[in-house]
């Protein structure tokens, strides 16, 4: 499985979610400067990292959805390339516009970090196939801009079509209907707070963030 | 010539820091308070001759996001 991983100025997560992706699919992914114009050929699979790129100046994610590199990112995503946001990646995907909805402030204005409880609200994903359906996880999270906002058209359309991957089992940042992760409507993008690429081996303290990566794998490859 | 853009959450999206801004002026002794919003001014110096909709081309590209903020243009 070919993967690359876009790294932006401010990417701090970069390097762990290229050891997950490396670990489990047994080559390593090709690293992608913003300032790049140009995807790597063949990949199944662009990754956009947790981090604080651009300082979250202006709001989080909005500078680096503007980075050269996306108009490439969005156009693989628009011909259904599968493409996963972690955290800060997941902010620079509703930015970009290929997830609805927008991040905003935790509520309880604490930075939150933390393991958290997760239920699985759909494994009818190729990013959660390996997991069962309504089964509880624990994924770390560690954000300040994880509370998940849109209009109750759009939370009423992702609820009906299946669309919310992940929910917080716990009170985490005001999230509404504590989506902690969703797909868009072609099921090939998802964006997500909290961090798989963590938790992908028992000296990490468990692996429930590997079958993430798994899945994509069983899927992709 | 100059622009202002006056960014601000929409009513009824949650608003945390407004609401600790509130907080802390109660806490002062401030008496009358009510919901306070907190929103950003972003002041831009413009070649002569830029048009209130070329601003707002720039609110729609970058400065404001629709899902969450309403912006507002002052020309100067």
């Amino acid at each position: 499985m070919k993967t690359a991983v876009v790294v932006f100025p401010g990417s701090n997560c970069d390097r762990d979610l290229a050891v997950a992706l490396r670990e489990v699919t047994g080559t390593a992914p090709a690293m992608v400067w913003h300032r790049d114009t140009d995807l790597p050929d063949g990949l199944d699979l662009i990754a956009l990292p947790g981090g604080f790129s651009y300082g979250d100046y202006l709001r989080s994610g909005a500078m680096s959805a503007r980075s050269p590199v996306m108009a490439a990112v969005v156009a693989a995503a628009n011909s259904g390339r599968a493409v996963l946001g972690v955290c800060n990646g997941f902010q620079v995907l509703t930015e970009a516009g290929l997830l609805p909805g927008a991040l905003t402030r935790n509520a309880g204005l604490d930075f939150v970090c933390r393991d958290v409880a997760l239920t699985v609200a759909s494994s009818q994903t190729v990013f959660s196939a390996q997991y069962d359906a309504a089964e509880t996880i624990r994924l770390p999270v560690a954000h300040h801009d994880g509370n998940y906002a849109a209009d109750d058209a759009t939370l009423d359309r992702l609820e009906g079509e299946g669309r919310v991957v992940f929910r917080y089992a716990e009170p985490v940042n005001g999230s509404a209907r504590d989506i902690a992760g969703i797909v868009n409507d072609a099921g090939n993008v998802l964006g997500m707070m909290p961090h798989p690429e963590r938790l992908i081996e028992a000296a990490h303290g468990g692996t429930d963030g590997r079958r993430l990566f798994e899945g994509l794998m069983a899927a992709l490859a | 010539m100059k622009a202002r853009v006056i960014v601000t959450l929409k009513p009824g999206v949650l608003d945390p820091q407004g609401r600790a801004i509130g907080n802390a002026l109660s806490g002062l002794g401030f008496a009358g308070v009510g919901e306070v919003r907190q929103g950003k001014l972003i002041e831009l110096d413009l070649a002569d001759g830029t048009t209130a909709a070329d601003v707002e081309a720039m609110c729609k590209a970058l400065l404001a996001n629709p899902v969450i903020e309403n912006y507002r243009i002052e020309m100067a």
